[in-house]
């Protein structure tokens, strides 16, 4: 318990900052809404504006803007790379921190099994992201209200998008956490999570425009992506089990690995 | 019932050595020395003894249980003082030793305060602000605060001043007292033939000799220089002279015997310079494995 309180503690400002960072962006683009759904003719003529290739990109061009579910839809893609990147952080972090501020000779002395040490740092970052989702659900479904102007909606559809979200991040937490195990040393976190959720967008984004088949199944940002959750209304079976398949061989390896692993010396 | 027991302990990195072939036995209420040269493995058997690594080959048990399966267990009653010491950087020193003390199953706050105390270590400060010799401080309250039955002690004296140096020898001869095994592991000779009643010697991964420190105080080697004009014909072979080199009117030799004998032959020798000094662990090792 006492590791567990000490990792989370050391997280609370990040969730703090991710989660109002990413309520800041629903409402940056929530507060346009009213003018896009005011002037459909207007909307519609800016979207034929665009090359279909880069509205493929975003996986917007079957998406309607003008209404509330898919104008969130769009909303909600920049709020996944925030997300990706703060899940990423974790996982990249959770057990290569001790490593990097050489504090590992101090914790792995004390009389702890390892077992219990990756356990609460899993616990943690697992916490620090289910608060995140606990600011963010309701913070993003008082925004959507707040702007909708004379609109109404599926609230139904908005809840399942957001209720993908957790789980989209877990399959960032746990990829990230075993990447940490297997490349030598984690120098900066921040480049590791940038490039890996960059990464994972790409490959969704060729999938849009040019359909790379299978590969494209192992990005949460197409299993969870939010314009095809709004057009058929749910999520993509084989899609969800493929990333909570990903969750489960990418933990039991970090744990496998974490349990035999040698601590590195100082020098 | 020994304390420590390793048989066979070997660890390689890949393909790089780091010990072979350890085997050693550290009983009940023993101060243990554990010397050589840096990079001789000294660090790797602790890593090993603590669980932090895996051996390649062999096993240790410590209180008679197997470091590896029962090592949490095992550390209960382990402190250990690093050489380097690093803590969280943004801790305080009272919330660093507190978290480290919730590991435990007994009460550390008392003994905490007390060994600060000693130390003159302050508790608010944070981690990120103190020297390295603080920091060495809070390793040393850190270690002990749990009253530990086994503790060992890697170059423990690295950045401390002689005044703290004396004060943490004589914390660890009253643990000792109080009837902890010590397990100091150093490349320095003198400070472990101060403390330890019987030393191991370890040199490129192995153990070349166990030995009482009655027997290695016996061969107590001063390392002499002087220079005088009248040469090495100054000290003719004389009883305990060793490695007599010479070098303009510069002389040096290994002595060992009586320091009165010495003293007397220098002052004969019309010296105009004259330094005694203890000779590096290196130093021994070539003399004694010539």
């Amino acid at each position: 318990m006492n590791i567990f309180r000490q990792e989370l503690k050391s997280l609370i400002r990040s969730i703090l900052i991710w989660s109002s960072s990413m309520l800041v962006v629903i409402a940056a683009f929530m507060a346009v809404f009213p003018n896009f759904a005011g002037d459909a003719e207007a909307l519609k003529m800016m979207m034929e504006n665009y090359p279909k290739e880069l509205l493929d990109a975003f996986g917007m061009s079957n998406v309607d803007l003008a209404t509330v579910a898919g104008y969130f839809s769009m909303t909600f893609l920049f709020v996944q790379l925030c997300a990706a990147v703060q899940a990423s952080n974790y996982g990249f972090a959770a057990l290569s921190a001790e490593d990097r501020e050489r504090t590992a000779d101090f914790l792995f002395t004390r009389p702890v099994k390892r077992t219990r040490i990756f356990t609460a740092k899993i616990l943690a970052a697992v916490c620090a992201i289910v608060i995140t989702n606990l600011i963010l659900l309701p913070g993003s479904i008082l925004l959507i209200d707040l702007f909708k102007g004379d609109k109404s909606y599926d609230k139904t559809i908005i809840y399942i998008i957001l209720a993908g979200m957790p789980v989209f991040q877990l399959v960032f937490l746990f990829a990230g956490l075993l990447i940490s195990l297997l490349v030598k040393k984690v120098r900066s976190v921040l480049s590791y999570s940038i490039g890996f959720t960059f990464f994972m967008y790409i490959i969704s984004v060729f999938e849009n425009i040019r359909g790379i088949g299978a590969v494209s199944y192992i990005t949460p940002f197409k299993q969870f992506e939010p314009g095809t959750i709004v057009l058929t209304g749910g999520f993509d079976p084989v899609m969800i089990i493929t990333g909570i398949l990903m969750i489960l061989i990418s933990i039991t390896a970090a744990y496998v690995m974490y349990i035999k692993r040698d601590i590195p010396s100082i020098n | 019932m020994s304390v420590i027991k390793t048989n066979g302990l070997t660890k390689y990195y890949g393909k790089n050595l780091g010990i072979k072939d350890i085997t050693l036995e550290v009983g009940e209420g023993e101060i243990f020395g554990f010397i050589g040269p840096n990079g001789a493995g000294k660090s790797t058997t602790i890593r090993l003894l603590l669980a932090l690594i895996y051996p390649t080959e062999g096993s240790a048990l410590i209180f008679g249980k197997d470091c590896y399966k029962h090592g949490h267990e095992i550390r209960q009653n382990i402190g250990y003082l690093p050489s380097e010491v690093f803590y969280y950087e943004k801790m305080k020193v009272g919330e660093l030793l507190r978290y480290s003390a919730s590991f435990y199953n007994k009460d550390c706050i008392a003994r905490m305060h007390e060994l600060s105390e000693i130390m003159e270590l302050d508790l608010g400060r944070k981690i990120d602000e103190l020297s390295f010799g603080n920091k060495k401080k809070v390793g040393i309250v850190q270690g002990l605060m749990h009253q530990p039955s086994l503790i060992i002690l890697d170059e423990p004296t690295s950045g401390l001043d002689p005044l703290m140096q004396q004060k943490f020898f004589s914390l660890i001869s009253d643990e000792n007292k109080r009837g902890a095994t010590i397990f100091f592991s150093s490349h320095i000779l003198s400070e472990v033939q101060k403390l330890c009643s019987r030393v191991a010697i370890i040199r490129e991964g192995s153990i070349i000799k166990t030995e009482d420190i009655k027997t290695l105080r016996k061969t107590n080697y001063k390392k002499v220089f002087v220079r005088t004009k009248k040469g090495i014909s100054a000290f003719p072979e004389n009883k305990g002279v060793s490695n007599i080199k010479e070098n303009d009117s510069q002389v040096t030799f290994f002595y060992s015997g009586d320091i009165l004998k010495l003293l007397s032959a220098l002052s004969l020798a019309d010296p105009e310079d004259v330094l005694i000094e203890e000779p590096t662990l290196e130093e021994i090792f070539m003399h004694y494995y010539q």
